[in-house]
């Protein structure tokens, strides 16, 4: 497993962000390395202003997904955030943001969390991905 | 006995796998490793985890819906 596993992450609601943290801890525990470029949405829930609101949900998840996921949280179940910095001290996981979609929300790099490690382009995100495999979530 | 314990009981997949990953790392090679989990996931993970990072499943047991499994550091 030299590739890393390469996440396009768009989306920026809770449950697609908890599958991102969930698929990249997993990885990281096998040794796996990561690359994650957040874009849209997902970019913009990893800004310092917005990281610990609510995104909200999937349209599929409903007020029934809704209750189901807010259980699993009472329950204790680690956010997206914090299943993420876990991942980070685990493993080799890099997190970028596009450069497109910081012009779109109009961020600058002091704008997001520090669990971002920095602003490329597409390109930069195609020749780091190499032969890895490239999931859009 | 094992060198260290980790008590995985009530966490969610996949944290009782990163946190073996995570005790794993502070030990030395031959040492083990036990963990404790209630997700059913954890039987299926634990054995792709060993076979993937070569570290040895030495011992897996249930007991009352709470999975133990031992690990030794490759």
């Amino acid at each position: 497993m030299d590739e890393p596993i390469n996440f396009v992450a768009f989306s920026g609601t809770d449950d697609r962000l908890q599958a991102l943290a969930v698929m990249t801890a997993g990885a990281a525990a096998l040794g796996q390395r990561v690359n994650i470029f957040l874009q849209y949405w997902a970019l913009d829930a990893f800004s310092k202003a917005k990281i610990d609101l609510d995104h909200g949900l999937a349209p599929e998840a409903g007020p029934e997904g809704r209750a189901k996921v807010d259980a699993l949280a009472k329950a204790g179940q680690a956010s997206w955030a914090d299943t993420l910095r876990m991942a980070k001290d685990l493993g080799e996981i890099d997190i970028e943001a596009c450069s497109l979609s910081m012009d779109l929300l109009g961020l600058e790099e002091s704008d997001l969390d520090p669990l971002v490690d920095g602003v490329e382009g597409v390109t930069a995100f195609y020749l780091n991905a190499g032969e890895g495999r490239i999931v859009f979530i | 006995m094992a060198d260290q314990q980790v008590d995985a009981r009530g966490l969610n997949c996949p944290m009782p796998i990163v946190k073996t990953a995570q005790a794993v790392k502070a030990l030395t090679s031959g040492q083990t490793l036990e963990i404790l989990a209630t997700d059913p996931g954890s039987v299926k993970d634990f054995a792709a985890w060993s076979k993937s990072t070569g570290n040895e499943l030495v011992e897996q047991t249930v007991d009352g819906g709470v999975y133990r499994f031992v690990m030794r550091k490759k």
